[in-house]
């Protein structure tokens, strides 16, 4: 190794990403784009449901009841969208769709509390999207909770109370936002593609160009050459970082609890891996077409898929449980959620850093001594 | 000190042996002309001779220096010129000089003095800012020559360094071949155009991974068809053709219009004369025209080549 050697590489291939503008756009502007696109795609949570009401009994204490769904409160979670006025047409609402969920409060709902009995009120649920589904029962329990709560203070004086009460505080993320959740997954996920299919196309190119053969009877050895190939990349990757997550911290309120440092250390590491399996792919492929299919096929769906980006990891089936253990987007995923969001340290995750620590230099080591080999 | 000395180089993929029990000598300042068909093995011997491949036995001393042994350091005294053009298409001129330089450990104001006399000898003046991509054949290849030269490499390999050229770029790329050996640079170079190979002080002729003549252009035209070459002309050439090909004593009958080239096993003129006058009054032709001729180097690589055709079969 020679640094007054590595150092013209790493100019020489600065002045060529420089001039082909594209490579740069893609480097540097593709990653936040793509933030900003999923970020607001890719919204889990469920808001502003719109909501048929079907009110048989038509009296103050129904239309009462029915008034706690649209508070300012929970206004944010429905909204009344149709006013059903026979029963027919609530199949109708939740075919279409136009209705997610219909509200139905039977005839004799009044009459039958005045008596003491338990008046029965229906909520009919579009199931199709079962996750939505599922949030939309978890916000209409609230509500009825609150309302017996309300039922009872009125019964009993205004100590009353469950037997049992439940409170939740969620931690990290107390607005549930999914954004919060999905931005680290964008991070890591972004970052792999565009690493690993730059840098085995930049190898690539010089090989299918011939310049690599060049290179190779100049004293310029093997080693150098990736060094100063990849070096460029690796900057840049970095700086791309950077613009991830401040439009992350600008537009989704991205929070960074976590130390600076420790995030940049993770991001290094994670990136020389990312460097290193570019390097595996150009030394598996002769042109710039295969390279760019193979890189893309390899980062795309392990990293969106298999990382716990979207699909939490422990819900998969233990063979593919088995699997996501290579996959090194898992562990910077876990570290960036923890620094970002948690704020905690080294002592939360040193298992994952030393993993991809793995990762990297196995990624490294097996592209250079490839590359070495196909080149001697 | 020999530029090259090869002895008994083997290189062998698997069971197939590119280059077998090759052996040549090149002298400093020489132009060296590296002959075959393609496939013959010279491509296998260039990359061995530059350190790209390890011989699989025999060794090669490039500059006095064994590269099997010592690769890295052959690398600093050589310079290389593939016959694709290799250098960066997205960088000026100025920017492939300066990057190749640097490669082999130039800098600074000995870079720049280097860099100004490339740019001046191998002619591209003016052109030093255009990206390279841009420039027409003839220009590049005089660049890649340049980057090859740049850092005073003793030897240059040039492998096959005039494909896709005009005929004009061509002289012009041959006359700065002559004047890099006249500064004492040797010349290593590949062609497919025997009028090139013309040019060369020294030829050898690879064949299937082995050498086949080695000479100048000259000693092969004498020695290696081991017999004279006379044209003939006759009044009946195609009859006289068919009489000398059944004759033990001719080497070869070939018919270009009406000139019969024959080669006669005799060395001594004169006796080769005696015998085709006496053969063509046997034969009744009535020939106008008898007179020994140098053979073209086509003739000699033709012979040569169809010799071995010959043994193989």
């Amino acid at each position: 190794m020679n640094g007054s050697r590595i150092r013209p590489v790493i100019i020489k291939e600065f002045r060529q990403i420089r001039r082909d503008r594209r490579t740069l756009g893609v480097l540097v502007l593709v990653p936040a784009f793509l933030l900003i696109m999923y970020g607001y795609a890719l919204n889990l949570d469920v808001q502003h449901m719109p909501t048929g009401v079907y009110d048989a009994d038509r009296t103050p204490a129904s239309r009462a009841f029915i008034e706690r769904f649209f508070t300012s409160e929970t206004s944010e979670f429905f909204y009344r969208s149709h006013t059903v006025t026979h029963p027919s047409e609530i199949e109708t609402l939740l075919m279409s769709g136009e209705a997610a969920l219909v509200l139905v409060v039977p005839a004799g709902f009044s009459e039958t509390r005045r008596r003491g009995e338990r008046p029965q009120v229906q909520v009919l649920v579009d199931g199709v999207m079962s996750s939505t589904a599922s949030t939309a029962i978890g916000y209409v329990e609230g509500v009825f909770r609150q309302e017996t709560i309300e039922i009872l203070q009125r019964q009993y004086g205004r100590n009353a109370s469950l037997p049992v009460v439940f409170e939740p505080r969620v931690w990290y993320n107390p607005e549930m936002r999914s954004a919060l959740f999905l931005i680290p997954g964008l991070i890591a996920f972004i970052l792999m593609i565009i690493t690993v299919v730059a840098t085995s196309l930049s190898i690539v190119r010089e090989r299918e160009l011939g310049s690599m053969e060049q290179l190779m009877v100049s004293p310029l050895t093997p080693g150098e050459m990736i060094l100063g190939k990849l070096t460029p990349y690796a900057l840049i990757s970095m700086a791309a970082t950077v613009l991830v997550l401040a439009a992350g911290g600008l537009l989704f309120d991205m929070p960074m609890r976590g130390s600076y440092a420790l995030l940049a250390l993770a991001t290094f590491i994670y990136l020389l891996g990312a460097l290193g399996l570019g390097l595996v792919v150009s030394t598996m492929v002769k042109s710039q077409e295969v390279a760019f299919l193979l890189a893309s096929l390899i980062t795309l769906l392990p990293t969106f898929i298999l990382s716990g980006f979207v699909f939490p990891i422990s819900n998969m089936p233990v063979v593919i449980q088995a699997v996501t253990y290579v996959v090194p987007a898992r562990y910077f995923l876990t570290m960036l959620r923890g620094i970002m969001l948690k704020g905690v340290g080294l002592e939360a995750f040193g298992r994952e850093l030393f993993l991809l620590t793995v990762f990297a230099g196995a990624m490294l080591g097996i592209g250079a001594l490839r590359l070495k080999k196909i080149l001697g | 000190m020999l530029a090259l000395d090869v002895q008994h180089l083997t290189r062998s993929f698997g069971r197939f042996q590119a280059v077998d029990d090759v052996s040549f000598r090149v002298g400093p300042g020489e132009i060296f002309g590296f002959l075959g068909a393609n496939g013959a093995g010279k491509s296998t011997t260039i990359r061995m001779l530059c350190g790209l491949l390890a011989p699989t036995s025999g060794r090669a001393l490039v500059n006095g220096i064994d590269v099997g042994r010592r690769p890295e350091e052959v690398k600093k005294s050589i310079g290389y010129m593939s016959q694709r053009f290799s250098l960066y298409q997205d960088l000026t001129v100025a920017e492939n000089l300066r990057f190749f330089g640097q490669a082999y450990g130039l800098a600074g104001r000995p870079l720049r003095e280097r860099m100004q006399w490339v740019v001046e000898t191998v002619g591209l003046a003016g052109v030093e800012n255009r990206l390279t991509a841009g420039l027409s054949a003839g220009w590049k290849q005089r660049l890649a020559l340049g980057c090859a030269v740049l850092h005073e490499p003793r030897i240059v390999f040039l492998d096959e360094p005039t494909g896709g050229v005009d005929p004009v770029a061509r002289r012009r790329f041959w006359a700065l071949i002559r004047d890099l050996a006249a500064r004492g640079i040797t010349v290593l170079v590949t062609t497919h155009y025997l009028d090139e190979a013309e040019y060369c002080e020294h030829i050898v002729l690879m064949q299937s991974g082995r050498v086949i003549a080695d000479g100048s252009p000259h000693e092969l035209k004498t020695r290696c068809l081991g017999g004279s070459l006379f044209e003939i002309i006759t009044d009946d050439p195609v009859s006289t053709m068919e009489h000398f090909q059944r004759e033990p004593e001719t080497l070869g009958v070939s018919l270009f219009g009406v000139r019969l080239h024959v080669g006669v096993r005799h060395t001594d003129p004169d006796a080769a004369r005696a015998w085709l006058e006496d053969r063509l009054r046997a034969y009744g032709s009535v020939a106008s025209y008898v007179a020994p001729i140098v053979p073209s180097l086509e003739d000699v690589f033709i012979h040569l080549v169809e010799d071995r055709a010959g043994e193989a079969t």
